[in-house]
């Protein structure tokens, strides 16, 4: 995109990276949170050019690997219904569940729709009147105010054939989750920059307070990622216990606010369990009593599903950073994009995922 | 997570009472919803996610692409 | 009420294996497929090497021949229909491994209720693309099945040509230090697709690059120039035919990114929809491979050629026990391309 292509360059990557190993004088752990950030250090290779002693953990911000399995059980049951249309992003429908993915019940006869937008499973609830639509309402905040609109819109139009499946996730209480942990060896975090073009600062310069630790909130594009990291770096070695902003051109000090507005107005903060990380309280979102109606949980009776995970899968391990996927004994063999026995296998922003399309050689190179 | 992208807003329209705008990423257009941005114009960046608008952005953000590396240059 | 299909909540057993839609995407499912199911029972000789088309001989003339099958949704799109794709398809087949394509054979199958003004324009795209390349269709067959049995139209083509070239091009002959050339921009005809699909609601100004790509291979084979592979670029996109060139050779590739040229219309539908150009289907896009030496004169050759306008030399042929194929990435790092999984799905994140 040739907007994008000043975050691009080359130059100006070399640059970076000579300014990060000017700055690199001992061993630093720094975890990335967004999945799509470890998307873009694969795909431009950027590990490889980093000082060996910078350590770049893969953290849980994939709100696909992290969908509870219960979740993904309960879209699969929904969807095999046959009066139900079930409106999904793309990327859920490999994510195995305990005995089939939602790609195997379409096999089977499940009526499924790929959208790009929320707003686009509206329309096809108003276009067949005489279907149950559902719509899977996954994402953390950057995405719940999408999700929000689509219910108050789905309020408004009156609509009685709509529901959706919600499995919002919160970033701040998931970092807060991997610090209380004893094992965590993270030393500073690159933020989710979308995120915070939403909810802003504020919650993470608590997360900086209480934990003592640099957050430098960080773009999507190779040169953010290495600013991102630079800065981290640079702080390391100052002691520095501060928020920093990298991605000044999306995020503000406030955030968006009547984005914030409409999940406060659709949502309610409640517990969550998160796939290979377990119950974390208050750390998703779920409709509040206004909405109920519109809980396909409810109206599908789908709260009490038997669910068996994989006891062969780390992914709990990788995405709080204490394994990398090549440390996994299945990697690459039982656990493939193929046959993944766990999430993080299967979205492409799954470390485990990202790991084996882009870097299957070195691994296979190097034991 | 979360692929936002910027594109460049073509149209501004009413639909079911919510701003929305046709946007043009660099030859695929779309429809857009802009309910959670106030003053926005045509001719306008917006960093877009599942068909929201989530900020506006300025021009001048992609020319100056690393604010945090110049600093340092400067320092050297 | 609530589910009418379960009584319980629990969800149904089913480890029954069965195909699914990957099987049907051009990588490494349809590999599968085909190695673990097809090639035990029906394989030979002839149908193990994989080629786009097979060459037989026959009272000492080479014969190439190909069978495709097309169920393109939706039939009309933007630079084409199934009619014109089911011909120049299996014309590139044959083309690739040096053949001039002569005859095609093509069987219908017809969804109950699909309009013939369609079917119609569907004929009519095929007479101009057979008179554009002087090949003959010369047997046909028609089905009819019920309604929602298949969706309007599928066109199986099977092509017949003489190969004219000495050295017939294969996918198992890149050498080391070979240069690897792609014809034109690459990832049109899927994304041109991809921006038809009604509930993304695109505008897009993609073309599909379905061409037949006989008269451009002419030229080069006509010309002095060895080139030692040809394949043409269909499911699974660029990064699938650069693994398969460096498996059947038992050799690596090296791929400069920023030298693939993409259309930016394309690459920004990429970024839109999260998924990437390497592994997008062209219609009318070719790989060659050819001693570095003759690279920039096999360059010209295309650059000389409409459809070859764009053409660029994208890398290079490595040693590599391995068969892997790198990619420097445009900010000087490098990452493994693998063949593709499965089909490329637009993601949120």
């Amino acid at each position: 995109m040739e907007v994008l292509r000043p975050f691009r360059d080359e130059i100006k990557a070399k640059s970076l990276i000579d300014n990060i190993k000017a700055l690199t004088t001992k061993p630093v752990n720094i975890m990335e949170v967004c999945g799509g950030q470890t998307h873009t250090i694969l795909k431009y290779g950027i590990e490889d050019l980093l000082p060996e002693n910078i350590k770049l953990l893969h953290g849980p911000g994939c709100p696909v690997c992290v969908t509870s399995l219960e979740a993904i059980d309960m879209a699969i049951n929904i969807s095999l219904n046959k009066d139900v249309i079930f409106c999904t992003y793309g990327d859920m429908l490999r994510v195995p569940g305990s005995s089939m993915d939602l790609f195997k019940a379409k096999a089977l006869g499940a009526n499924l729709k790929i959208v790009y937008s929320p707003l686009d499973a509206l329309k096809v609830a108003l276009a067949n009147p005489c279907k149950n639509i559902v719509f899977f309402a996954i994402g953390f905040e950057t995405t719940a105010p999408a999700n929000a609109m689509l219910i108050l819109q789905a309020k408004k139009l009156n609509l009685k054939n709509f529901f959706v499946l919600c499995h919002e996730v919160l970033v701040p209480p998931i970092i807060a989750s991997l610090l209380e942990s004893k094992e965590s060896n993270v030393q500073a975090f690159l933020g989710p920059g979308h995120v915070c073009s939403v909810m802003g600062l504020h919650e993470y310069e608590h997360l900086v307070h209480n934990y003592q630790l640099p957050i430098v909130v960080t773009g999507f594009e190779p040169l953010d990622i290495l600013e991102g990291i630079y800065a981290c770096v640079q702080q390391l070695n100052n002691n520095g216990v501060r928020l920093e902003n990298q991605y000044t051109r999306a995020v503000t000090q406030d955030g968006n606010i009547p984005a914030q507005q409409a999940i406060k107005d659709v949502f309610e903060v409640c517990d969550r369990k998160w796939r290979g990380l377990g119950f974390i309280p208050k750390s998703g979102l779920s409709l509040n009593s206004q909405f109920k109606d519109f809980d396909a949980t409810i109206k599908f009776k789908v709260d009490n599903l038997d669910i068996q995970e994989s006891k062969e899968c780390i992914s709990g391990e990788i995405l709080r950073g204490l394994k990398k996927p090549y440390e996994c004994e299945f990697f690459g063999t039982k656990c493939t994009p193929l046959n993944p026995l766990g999430a993080t296998m299967v979205s492409s922003e799954g470390a485990c995922s990202a790991y084996y399309k882009y870097r299957q050689s070195k691994l296979t190179a190097s034991p | 997570m979360c692929l936002a992208i910027p594109g460049i807003i073509e149209e501004i329209y009413m639909q079911d009472d919510i701003t929305m705008a046709k946007v043009n990423f660099q030859g695929i257009k779309r429809s857009v919803c802009l309910a959670y941005l106030t003053d926005i114009n045509i001719g306008d960046y917006v960093l877009v996610h599942v068909g929201f608008a989530l900020k506006k952005l300025s021009h001048i953000d992609f020319i100056n692409a690393n604010k945090l590396i110049n600093v340092d240059s400067e320092l050297n | 009420m609530s589910s009418d299909v379960f009584n319980s909540c629990n969800l149904p057993i089913n480890d029954q294996a069965c195909i699914s839609l990957g099987h049907g995407s051009g990588g490494k499912l349809s590999s599968n497929l085909i190695n673990e199911f097809f090639l035990p029972y029906l394989g030979n000789e002839i149908l193990n090497e994989l080629e786009d088309a097979s060459v037989v001989t026959l009272n000492q003339d080479n014969i190439a021949v190909s069978i495709d099958s097309f169920v393109v949704n939706p039939i009309f799109f933007p630079g084409g229909n199934i009619g014109s794709l089911s011909v120049h398809g299996t014309i590139n087949d044959l083309a690739v491994r040096g053949a001039k394509p002569l005859f095609i054979a093509a069987s219908f199958i017809m969804e109950e209720g699909f309009l013939l003004e369609d079917l119609t324009k569907i004929i009519q795209a095929m007479q101009l693309a057979c008179r554009q390349n002087n090949v003959k269709l010369i047997t046909a067959d028609t089905k009819v099945v019920n309604k929602g049995d298949c969706d309007k139209i599928f066109i199986t083509t099977s092509g017949i040509g003489l190969v004219t070239a000495n050295d017939i091009p294969s996918v198992s002959k890149a050498k080391v230090n070979n240069n690897i050339l792609v014809s034109g921009d690459i990832g049109r005809h899927g994304m041109a697709i991809m921006a038809t699909r009604e509930e993304f609601e695109l505008e897009s100004t993609i073309e599909s690059d379905s061409a037949s790509l006989y008269s451009l291979i002419n030229l080069i084979l006509a010309s002095d120039i060895q080139v030692n592979c040809l394949r043409d670029i269909t499911r699974g996109g660029l990064a699938t035919v650069l693994n398969e060139i460096a498996m059947a050779s038992g050799i690596g590739i090296v791929i400069d990114e920023s030298q693939i040229p993409i259309q930016t219309n394309v690459a920004a539908l990429g970024e839109i929809l999260g998924i990437d150009p390497l592994y997008i289907a062209c219609e009318g896009r070719f790989v060659a491979v050819v001693d570095e030496i003759r690279a920039q004169d096999l360059l010209a050759i295309m650059h000389s050629h409409p459809l070859g306008t764009n053409a660029a030399i994208i890398g290079k042929v490595v040693d590599d026990p391995d068969n892997n194929v790198i990619a420097k990435t445009i900010i000087g790092g490098s990452r493994l391309v693998d063949t593709l999984l499965f089909d490329e799905l637009p993601r949120i994140c």
